[in-house]
């Protein structure tokens, strides 16, 4: 039971210390043994108690949190091979596998339906917005 | 037959201040983003695992809408902490706590056992307040 758990407070500190390490360090070589060290735990037990707090091992967190972070910069328009080194991959395709497997289309696609998009929303940008809200906030009238 | 809600508001003070909250502290996604003229923005944000629910972060400033009694009549009331926006559910309350608390976030209080589960409450950069509640207060084996 969680509510056993949290007396523990130092060790809820030390695994969300190390989820926003790999937050804020996901672009980089990231050797998830050191991160266990820092938190003093043995490789096994961490990753045992940060796989039950967010249902991902660290590993698999860190190719989530640089999946997401690509996404944002692909709906920025910056290039897939851009992307690919600056969310911390060595090779583009292995980025484009990874991302194609967990998004479900290759970058490239993604990147394609994201300018469509935003030419769309040049083009129209009330039709993004239901509207209700566009006449409640006069934006019919301009 | 009504199957679902897709859009609802917060109203907040400043959608900068905002969009920071809810997106670099919260973890939410932007939805829409999208410039309305100089003054106005269409912003919407959705919970992470949610993306087909939109809340509006629906700035309270004179406008069309809102008269400049209103407004400011509003802006005090959210500021005083009077609005509860709803529940937000996690994994683990004591580690989303935690890291909220690192991030910064102000709360009104802390992980507690309640009759009706685990419960805390934080503020939004507005005022605004939210209940932070595990999935498991929901879970059928806990009813009342």
């Amino acid at each position: 039971m969680v509510t056993e758990q949290y007396p523990k407070v130092y060790l809820y500190r030390r695994i969300v210390q190390a989820k926003l390490f790999i937050d804020k360090n996901y672009a980089d070589k990231i050797d998830l043994s050191n991160i266990s060290d820092e938190a003093y735990f043995s490789k096994f037990h961490f990753i045992r108690l940060f796989k039950s707090i967010y249902g991902k091992t660290p590993h698999q967190y860190l190719k989530y949190v640089r999946i997401e972070k690509a996404k944002e910069l692909l709906n920025n328009e910056a290039s897939v091979t851009e992307v690919c080194y600056s969310v911390g991959f060595d090779s583009v395709s292995s980025f484009s596998g990874l991302f194609s497997k967990i998004v479900g289309i290759s970058p490239s696609m993604y990147l394609a339906q994201k300018k469509q998009t935003k030419e769309k929303i040049t083009k129209n940008p009330l039709s993004f917005v239901p509207g209700c809200y566009a006449y409640q906030h006069g934006w019919y009238e301009k | 037959m009504i199957t679902k809600m897709t859009v609802t508001n917060i109203h907040v003070i400043d959608q900068d201040s905002a969009y920071d909250f809810y997106v670099n502290k919260l973890g939410f996604k932007v939805v829409d983003d999208i410039p309305m003229g100089p003054d106005s923005r269409w912003l919407t944000v959705s919970p992470p695992e949610q993306p087909d629910l939109q809340l509006v972060l629906f700035p309270v400033k004179v406008s069309k809408m809102f008269p400049k009694e209103t407004a400011e009549t509003l802006i005090d009331l959210i500021k005083k902490g009077i609005f509860g926006c709803g529940v937000l559910t996690c994994n683990d309350i004591f580690a989303t706590y935690e890291e909220l608390k690192a991030k910064g976030v102000e709360f009104i209080k802390p992980p507690k056992k309640e009759f009706y589960g685990t419960e805390a409450l934080f503020k939004d950069d507005s005022g605004n307040y939210f209940s932070l509640q595990p999935l498991t207060n929901f879970d059928n084996e806990n009813d009342i």
